[in-house]
């Protein structure tokens, strides 16, 4: 992680990390993926302890975190993007009921 | 790997070594107390419970007395009746017989008052205590311990550094050979598919959603809907997007392992690695009903800070919340907030907390035993008669 790790990412199958500051849109932040550090352009301003994407993603696709489903995307979302109740919505039990 | 512990005489092992003096009811209450009070080795159960519980709630009351009395960390116990309780001090003390320990009875009406009462247990727990000095610890594997995990006071740094860290600890124990318990069904709600996912069998995976069906049902009852009222409008300013999110961060303090087991309240795990008790998110309730079922030792993880400890068991208190760990240092035992700092690997954390769980397994005093943070409430389900 070294220090200058500014975001944490929970599970190497996740496609989002969190925020470890408050972050504005164009700052790149360093986070390591599965080992390795990258460097990703925020695409909007992120609070601390809020979610980026790591990867685009098709509306409709699983967000990641914890290596587990936490819901699923509204929107495209773009490496970067801030990830939140805007462009997320929950899956309870996993689907609609 | 192994830590040093007590062998007892049914060939299970404590962490601690200390004489139980259990009311049997809530009128011997203040009896047991001033028969332990000032005697160092020797703890009380303060229990205002075992008169006007029916049915399945005596049974609770009655199991979770036993499985104190039974329990590894205790090398003897003395348990105090008033004379007319419903739950009588014998079946609580024949409950205990068969784990070999010596177990005495003694009853306040029949002795004739407190006072004599008082001045007759502190006679026996002295001598009991005699014994429990000349017992030494041994070696024992990693795989005999049973750890329990629980959160409480959690605030944004629970789901990203301490439960994680924790998470990290419980799957060493588990890669030795050791059992780790998760419980709190209510925080569950939201996660239970994917804790159901990790189930060995489908019935275990069933036995996790009717959990989570049964307390949604009893909070719905009781006027609240907890799958809406979550993520709360603060979960959701701190970053929780969804109920999934905040439910998955409270789990993951019990690792990754598959689920091996799903027990009630107060019951003993018969399997090994990752198991599941079926218990209420009352912190003080929960943490009665795993060391009832058999844990010698606890991961706590707090954000705000908490002082509970158990009577019999070492609760170790692990914080990710920088401020918490400095404000609170007399409650808090390990500090992982250079997580968050991004300066430590949730991996070193867990390491850091699994060796301390060898350390205090071994006898290290935890920060809950120095404030002699005693908590003790069963759990039941109706109103007493």
């Amino acid at each position: 992680m070294g220090r200058s790790a500014q975001a944490i990412v929970m599970n190497e199958k996740d496609n989002v990390a969190t925020a470890l500051k408050p972050f504005h849109a164009g700052t790149k932040v360093s986070v390591e993926v599965q080992g390795r550090i990258e460097k990703v352009t925020l695409m909007s301003d992120v609070p601390m302890g809020h979610k980026f994407a790591l990867k685009d993603m098709e509306e409709g696709e699983a967000v990641i975190k914890y290596g587990e489903s936490i819901g699923q995307s509204t929107a495209r979302i773009s490496r970067g993007d801030h990830v939140h109740v805007h462009n997320v919505v929950s899956q309870p039990r996993g689907g609609p009921q | 790997m192994n830590f040093q512990g007590y062998r007892r005489p049914d060939g299970k092992t404590g962490t601690r070594n200390d004489v139980l003096v259990i009311p049997s009811v809530g009128c011997s209450q203040g009896v047991a107390r001033d028969i332990a009070q000032g005697l160092k080795g020797v703890v009380y159960l303060p229990n205002i419970l075992g008169c006007g519980q029916v049915g399945e709630d005596r049974m609770l009351v009655k199991k979770t007395l036993v499985g104190f009395g039974t329990h590894p960390n205790v090398f003897s116990v003395l348990i105090v009746g008033n004379g007319c309780e419903q739950l009588s001090p014998r079946e609580i003390e024949e409950g205990i017989a068969p784990s070999g320990k010596r177990v005495e009875v003694i009853v306040t009406q029949d002795i004739g008052g407190s006072r004599k009462t008082v001045a007759l247990g502190k006679r026996i727990v002295k001598e009991m205590r005699e014994g429990a000095a000349k017992l030494n610890r041994e070696s024992i594997p990693l795989n005999e311990l049973i750890l329990g995990t629980e959160c409480g006071g959690s605030d944004y740094t629970s789901g990203l550094a301490s439960n994680p860290a924790v998470g990290a600890a419980c799957d060493m124990l588990v890669t030795e050979g050791g059992t780790v318990i998760l419980s709190e069904t209510p925080e569950l709600i939201g996660a239970e598919h994917l804790l159901a996912k990790r189930a060995r069998t489908p019935e275990l995976a069933n036995q996790v959603l009717d959990a989570v069906a049964w307390w949604e049902q009893k909070a719905m009852v009781a006027g609240e809907n907890i799958r809406k009222a979550n993520p709360a409008p603060g979960n959701i300013a701190g970053g929780i997007t969804t109920l999934e999110e905040k439910s998955l961060g409270c789990i993951y303090k019990a690792g990754t392992s598959p689920l091996e087991e799903v027990i009630p309240y107060a019951s003993h795990p018969t399997k090994k690695g990752l198991v599941y008790m079926d218990t209420p998110a009352h912190d003080i309730e929960q943490l009665t009903g795993m060391v009832a079922g058999g844990v010698q030792i606890v991961l706590f993880t707090t954000g705000r800070g908490t002082p509970l400890g158990s009577p019999i068991a070492p609760v170790i208190k692990i914080t990710g919340n920088r401020n918490t760990y400095l404000k609170m240092k007399d409650n808090m035992d390990i500090d992982v907030s250079r997580i968050l700092e991004g300066k430590e690997k949730v991996s070193s954390a867990g390491k850091r907390i699994f060796e301390e769980v060898i350390s205090v397994a071994s006898g290290k005093v935890t920060k809950a035993e120095k404030q002699a943070q005693r908590d003790f409430c069963i759990f039941k389900m109706n109103m007493n008669i």
